[in-house]
């Protein structure tokens, strides 16, 4: 649009602009991403930033003072000069060297050191296996000893595919024949009934939580996976309907009349022509519907609760946070674990799921 | 034979096909019944398995796409064998209810029963009138929490449509549009959940002696300062910190839609202005605002009902500590941590009230656009 002639707007401000913005956007889950692959250890002694390389002091030389040497004056160690309170903080000498004092004014000793670029930084995969073995973890290090606690990430992963898979293919079936009723068919209070399910578009699911929850439990449903994606099917159905109303709707009605002229009845007109032509929409609704299952918290944490072994990721995640708040490399770990699925969803159809928002709905 | 009596024939003829119609009918009503018992079955089988989780998982699946699908089958075959006045009136009936039963059961009956849940006591015994509603609006810590969700609205829907904005016309002029629309939009991808643990890393703070691993704290370290507990301090606007997560999420949704709405901005409206000697930021402002003002109001909407709802966010980050409770979390709180069932069923009616204006807008939205 503005890549006329004579446009009096810098490109330079227009990239440097976006390039910043782009950066404040990827910096919190970069810094996520690079502190999940570091050691333990580092991950709580230094930042995350500092595996890039940058110059650090490094210890050269190392010797003990000249035992006559005045310590309550001025000394000079390689160029460096300074009393030994100045020495103790370090003293630059004019080649660039750094001399430090380590330990006492009596039995201490000098250290030279050098600027140099920090090397490669250690990285492993020690977090991902802690938190997806599911078992303790004894590690022998440098002299010390400690039995850390993974966690059970993997179980979690499948609980989540066991919830989202069904709460994805239901509500798509269910809306793709009530959307194709709504669009195509007449009967009495459609408009009504459809102007409810629009209504209930923005309804927040909080109102629904407490009724359904006391009927699961005269079910003895809640705690299952069932009860999970029973729910995000009826969470998910106004918007599936709405979305493939829309699109239903605008199929051309030449060919529709035509399959009737033929002897087509819905089912099949509905089966074999409006089904395979509204693979974009329901792709669309898929995603979302994937997305919004696989990301929930609220639903799973009602209706899963405390059952062991049904919880999904977010839970897990969530409690993790709350148990173990200082445990970084097993959070770090387990948000990209978390994130995994749904990033691959999101990048490799990133252009049904455009579609969708784009439809024009107020969710 | 046929030539001495051709009417007889026709009509055994005519016997024999209704028969076997009739035949049919029985058979797909048995196979109706067989399907939905096991069904039936179904249900308890998933509910009490205890095979290994993706064995019920796929279970799962197939009991559900594919029995789902199956029911629709018979029923609509049932349908087939009525008479073609009744078939008019029931296919409609079997292609929409089964949508509807799961709406109304999911979301228009509970929020009935959630309504008469509020007019009762914390364990419902005892009816209670409006008391708890009295409590919704004159506690304190009511009161914090609506001060907190209206931060939310205003802090939230405006940083994101400022960036939303802001992004999309950049990217717009931008040779690298896409990979700046794929990085600002990745967010949306990832759950509120994993969002808190990505900014609790950021945000997070140590003791002024130890090194600061947390990315905020480290510059302000570095520029001299005192490390600070972002999200526990200076209270109300420690709120700030946590909306701050929201937009990061949101924004990618703002600039996609207001992207799609200045492509269509016709290009000789802009041309012409900028031959009549506009500069680049009246254009923006005069022409391409106004003209994307409809987009610019659905964006609002959705991101507001979204920051109105606002629930994992603010439980992973401070669990409702601080002064940062929200109408979710409070409504979580008071329902299934202080078990006081009426307050909380009140707190969702009044979260399902301030919905209403958005409900109406669709509503008449959709109208306009569509005459059934």
């Amino acid at each position: 649009m503005a890549k006329s002639k004579g446009n009096p707007f810098p490109r330079v401000f227009v990239n440097t602009t976006l390039v910043i913005i782009c950066l404040l956007w990827l910096i919190p889950t970069l810094g996520l991403f690079v502190s999940s692959f570091r050691p333990r250890d580092d991950i709580m002694s230094s930042g995350w930033w500092t595996v890039l390389p940058h110059r650090v002091w490094v210890t050269t030389e190392q010797f003990k003072p000249d035992p006559s040497i005045d310590r309550n004056g001025v000394m000079t160690f390689e160029g460096a000069t300074g009393t030994f309170e100045e020495l103790r903080q370090g003293v630059e000498s004019p080649d660039g060297k750094r001399v430090i004092w380590i330990g006492n004014k009596r039995a201490g000793t000098i250290q030279v050191q050098e600027q140099k670029w920090s090397g490669l930084p250690a990285t492993t995969l020690q977090n991902y296996h802690d938190v997806l073995a599911g078992k303790d973890v004894t590690i022998s290090g440098n002299a010390e000893e400690a039995a850390r606690k993974g966690e059970d990430m993997s179980d979690a992963f499948i609980n989540s595919m066991a919830v989202t898979f069904p709460a994805v293919v239901i509500p798509i079936l269910m809306a793709a024949f009530a959307a194709y009723g709504f669009a195509w068919m007449r009967f009495p209070g459609r408009k009504l009934v459809f102007a409810l399910m629009v209504a209930l578009l923005v309804v927040p699911l909080q109102i629904a939580l407490v009724p359904v929850l006391s009927d699961y439990v005269h079910l003895k449903l809640n705690g299952t996976y069932m009860s999970v994606w029973l729910a995000h099917t009826g969470f998910g159905l106004p918007l599936a309907v709405f979305l493939l109303y829309n699109y239903i709707s605008t199929l051309p009605r030449e060919i529709m009349e035509a399959a009737i002229v033929d002897g087509a009845s819905h089912f099949k007109i509905f089966w074999r022509l409006v089904l395979p032509l509204s693979t974009p929409a329901l792709a669309s609704f898929a995603i979302f519907q994937f997305l919004w299952v696989w990301n929930d918290y609220l639903v799973a944490l009602i209706f899963i609760g405390n059952v062991p072994g049904v919880q999904v990721l977010t839970m897990r995640l969530a409690d993790m946070v709350g148990s173990r708040g200082s445990d970084w490399h097993l959070l770090t770990a387990g948000g990209f674990i978390s994130m995994l699925l749904p990033l691959i969803v999101f990048f490799s159809l990133q252009r049904y799921f455009v579609r969708g928002l784009t439809a024009g709905s107020v969710k | 034979m046929t030539l001495l009596n051709p009417d007889a024939d026709e009509h055994s003829a005519e016997l024999a096909r209704a028969r076997r119609r009739r035949n049919r009918a029985i058979f797909t009503l048995l196979s109706g019944i067989v399907a939905a018992l096991v069904l039936f079955e179904g249900f308890f089988v998933l509910r009490d398995s205890q095979a290994p989780k993706l064995v019920t998982a796929l279970f799962a699946m197939i009991w559900g796409g594919g029995g789902m699908a199956i029911l629709y089958l018979i029923a609509n075959q049932l349908v087939e064998f009525t008479p073609s006045k009744w078939q008019r009136r029931l296919t409609p009936v079997v292609f929409v209810l089964p949508a509807i039963a799961f709406v109304v059961y999911f979301l228009a009956l509970p929020a009935v029963r959630t309504f008469i849940a509020s007019l009762f006591d914390r364990d419902g015994s005892s009816f209670v009138g409006l008391a708890n509603y009295i409590t919704v609006f004159t506690e304190p810590f009511m009161l914090v929490t609506f001060r907190n969700n209206v931060l939310w609205i205003v802090f939230g829907a405006s940083f994101t449509i400022i960036f939303g904005l802001l992004v999309a016309a950049l990217a717009d002029r931008s040779k690298f549009e896409n990979l700046a629309k794929a990085i600002i939009f990745m967010p949306m991808a990832i759950s509120l959940v994993g969002a808190g643990v990505i900014w609790k890393f950021i945000y997070a703070v140590r003791d002024p002696s130890d090194v600061q691993i947390g990315l905020l704290n480290a510059i302000v370290v570095a520029l001299g300062g005192e490390p600070q507990a972002w999200v526990a301090m200076l209270q109300p606007w420690n709120n700030l910190f946590l909306i701050v997560i929201v937009v990061w999420m949101q924004t990618g949704y703002a600039m996609v839609l207001f992207s799609a709405a200045i492509k269509a901005v016709p290009t000789d409206i802009i041309e012409a202005a900028r031959v009549d000697g506009a500069g680049e930021f009246k254009i923006f402002f005069s022409i391409i605002i106004p003209s994307i003002m409809g987009t610019i109001v659905t964006v609002s909407a959705t991101v507001i009902i979204f920051t109105l709802k606002i629930f994992d966010v603010v439980l992973v980050m401070t669990g409702g500590q601080f002064g940062t409770d929200v109408i979710a979390t409070q409504f979580y709180n008071q329902y299934f941590v202080n078990r006081n069932a009426g307050l909380g069923s009140a707190i969702a009616i009044v979260l399902l009230l301030t919905v209403i204006p958005v409900m109406v807008y669709n509503l008449r939205q959709f109208n306009k656009r569509e005459t059934l």
